[in-house]
């Protein structure tokens, strides 16, 4: 790759091993990868490649049985459960595929909950709340809940909700899996409209029209990296920034 | 701080809001055992004040010897009619009690029951006869005019004073003082005094002193004498009775014991054969009273304790069901940073609300019900303020206690399973 942007996850031979009674499932066997300052990254792979350990241990929400597993340069494989909920909450910004909003709270609310649980709720948060809710195109509806919202529109609400922390990167899982193909559409061009103001994007997905439109797909094969793969859409991009 | 702990408190009354039946039929449980609590409270602390107000009518530091119409007697009054059946206290006893106790006020009381009459107003009531210090010892306070003295003792004078409740039946319209009592048709007394109303009802057994009038005794016995007939459906019965009662006021309650044994051997030896006198002792009453209140009380915190306990088995129910049906949601927080210590507050919390506003409708419902049962059960209650606190204190800390495993258990599910939950 030879660029010199900042390293702000890195992969150094992760293992994560299940016991299942007498045997061992290496879900994952020695993965290296890296992810840079202003990358997007797809993760694909059949299923039983991986993949959900994968975003298990990307989010913090797994611990590695080995290998090590550095976000910002801090190696975070052997955090205690509070140390990992403090980095999940300051340095990773969830996108799912069901949106995952909280139902009885309104969508200003949502979006206070990542900075509640750091302590920073107050009249700043609310501002930033109603930045994002514009940035995200969802400026008028602050006050309604989550069910009053099409699915379009609570996709929008949850990627305003994972960037109210301020990420190293958005950590999206099938970010587009449960909307129709127009609004998939749309919720693709947020991440591409998103990404001049420095924002990082990982995606596990297995829809390869998805996939596409980053910059590159690291593609998984029975817990191993079977190839990393540089698109072709992002190829032209660079030559176009080159020329 | 304070707006973190409301957001949080409102969180939780959103929570409870998605199930609205759910949330009140568990909050009932809670709001009748706090209620319960409250109320029982209030019946026993009436029941004990009560109690206390009646034994210290009676005074706590007196000792009362009451002569009593033996029983076996009592009812056959085939023989001999003419005969005068001799029970109770004589004065030579009552002189022998107040040399055996000299530290003491001894009252020699006499009673007999009289038409009293005063122009057309009639009653039939008790007239006493009784010494100067009946005032201090039977606790009473003089509202007009005097009491009895010794000289109207010694001059064997007509002279009366009224029970306060008498005064008012005899002289409706107009002031007693220095007017005359007609008793029995022919025996003139001249009203020297009214007595204030005690105001309470005496217990069974004791003399309802509001409604007597006092004479002095030497009066009452030359008037009435030591033997009372009294014809019941044809048949005479004739009892020779020297004095009804001896009242001795003891210095201070810590003589009590010692001069209730005195006076126990001393009335044993006279009247062990046919037990014609009790002693009643107050103070002894009292503590047995405080003895039964304190036991009633301890079986009604328990039955108290019960129906919390059952209020908090239902917070329990409902808050494993809340947590099960709300897994994704912890999964979700967990997921934006809330560490464990977030997740047990969050679900504590909505227990304590639960609880709390369980406890809050409770105290209203049970500051109503020890009203009720007062006016229904015409039940003395007193509602003291520490033991509302006291009940919707414990409210608050059942919804806790019981949320706590509930919350623990959400706290420590694992994020990766609970995000997969559907």
């Amino acid at each position: 790759m030879g660029d010199d942007r900042d390293i702000i996850a890195e992969f150094v031979d992760v293992h994560r091993h299940y016991r299942m009674g007498d045997n061992t499932v290496r879900a994952l066997n020695g993965v290296s990868m890296q992810v840079k300052k202003g990358d997007y990254l797809t993760i694909m792979g059949r299923s039983g490649s991986g993949k959900s350990t994968m975003l298990n241990l990307l989010g913090c929400l797994d611990r590695p049985t080995s290998g090590e597993y550095r976000i910002g340069g801090r190696d975070v494989s052997k955090l205690d459960d509070d140390a990992l909920s403090s980095v999940r909450g300051r340095e990773i910004g969830f996108i799912f595929q069901s949106f995952n909003l909280i139902p009885q709270l309104s969508v200003l609310e949502n979006l206070e909950v990542p900075l509640f649980y750091q302590g920073r709720v107050g009249p700043e948060s609310r501002r930033k709340a109603e930045y994002l809710a514009e940035r995200v195109g969802l400026g008028q509806r602050l006050d309604h809940k989550p069910l009053e919202l099409s699915g379009g529109q609570q996709q929008r609400v949850a990627i305003a909700r994972a960037l109210m922390n301020d990420p190293l990167f958005l950590l999206a899982d099938e970010a587009t899996g449960n909307l129709d193909s127009n609004t998939e559409k749309e919720i693709l061009d947020l991440f591409d409209d998103l990404r001049p103001d420095g924002v990082t994007i990982v995606m596990v997905t297995h829809n390869p029209a998805v996939a596409e439109r980053a910059d590159r797909t690291l593609w998984l094969k029975d817990g191993e990296v079977d190839r990393l793969v540089e698109n072709e859409r992002a190829a032209t991009a660079a030559t176009e920034a080159d020329a | 701080m304070i707006r973190d702990s409301w957001r949080i408190i409102r969180l939780g009354l959103k929570s409870l809001m998605l199930h609205k039946l759910r949330s009140t039929l568990t909050t009932a449980g809670i709001l009748f055992g706090v209620a319960s609590v409250i109320a029982m409270l209030a019946v026993g602390e009436g029941a004990k004040v009560e109690a206390l107000e009646r034994f210290k009518d009676m005074g706590v530091t007196n000792l009362i010897a009451r002569s009593k119409k033996p029983a076996e007697t009592a009812s056959s009054s085939s023989q001999s009619a003419w005969k005068a059946l001799a029970y109770g206290l004589s004065y030579a006893e009552a002189d022998l009690i107040e040399a055996s106790l000299p530290t003491a006020q001894v009252v020699r009381i006499r009673e007999a029951k009289r038409p009293m009459m005063r122009g057309e107003n009639f009653h039939t009531s008790i007239v006493v006869g009784t010494e100067p210090e009946f005032l201090e010892v039977a606790n009473m306070r003089v509202r007009e005019g005097r009491f009895l003295t010794d000289v109207d003792d010694q001059r064997l004078d007509n002279v009366c004073v009224l029970g306060g409740t008498l005064a008012r039946l005899l002289f409706p319209l107009d002031n007693p003082a220095d007017q005359t009592v007609l008793v029995s048709g022919n025996d003139r007394y001249r009203v020297i005094g009214v007595l204030a109303e005690q105001g309470r009802t005496a217990g069974a057994g004791s003399t309802p002193y509001d409604e007597c009038m006092f004479i002095p005794l030497k009066t009452h016995r030359r008037r009435f004498g030591d033997v009372n007939t009294t014809r019941s459906g044809g048949s005479f019965s004739r009892e020779r009775v020297e004095l009804y009662e001896v009242k001795v006021k003891l210095p201070s309650s810590e003589d009590v014991p010692s001069g209730a044994r005195i006076l126990r051997d001393l009335l044993d030896k006279q009247h062990k054969e046919n037990s014609d006198v009790i002693v009643t002792v107050p103070l002894e009453l009292l503590k047995q009273e405080e003895e039964s209140k304190r036991m009633f009380n301890i079986v009604l915190a328990v039955i108290a304790s019960i129906s919390l306990l059952v209020g908090g088995i239902g917070i329990m129910n409902v808050m494993l069901a809340t947590v099960t049906e709300r897994t994704r949601e912890i999964g979700i927080r967990r997921a934006l940073g809330a560490k464990k210590k977030h997740i047990v507050q969050q679900f504590l919390v909505e227990a304590g609300v639960l609880s709390a506003l369980g406890g809050l409708v409770g105290v209203g419902l049970g500051i109503v019900l020890p009203y009720m049962i007062t006016v229904w059960f015409e039940q003395k209650t007193i509602i003291m303020p520490q033991h509302v606190m006291l009940a919707f204190g414990i409210s608050a800390m059942v919804g806790v206690v019981f949320g706590l495993y509930p919350a623990w258990r959400a706290a420590n599910m694992d994020p990766v399973d609970a995000l997969r939950h559907e």
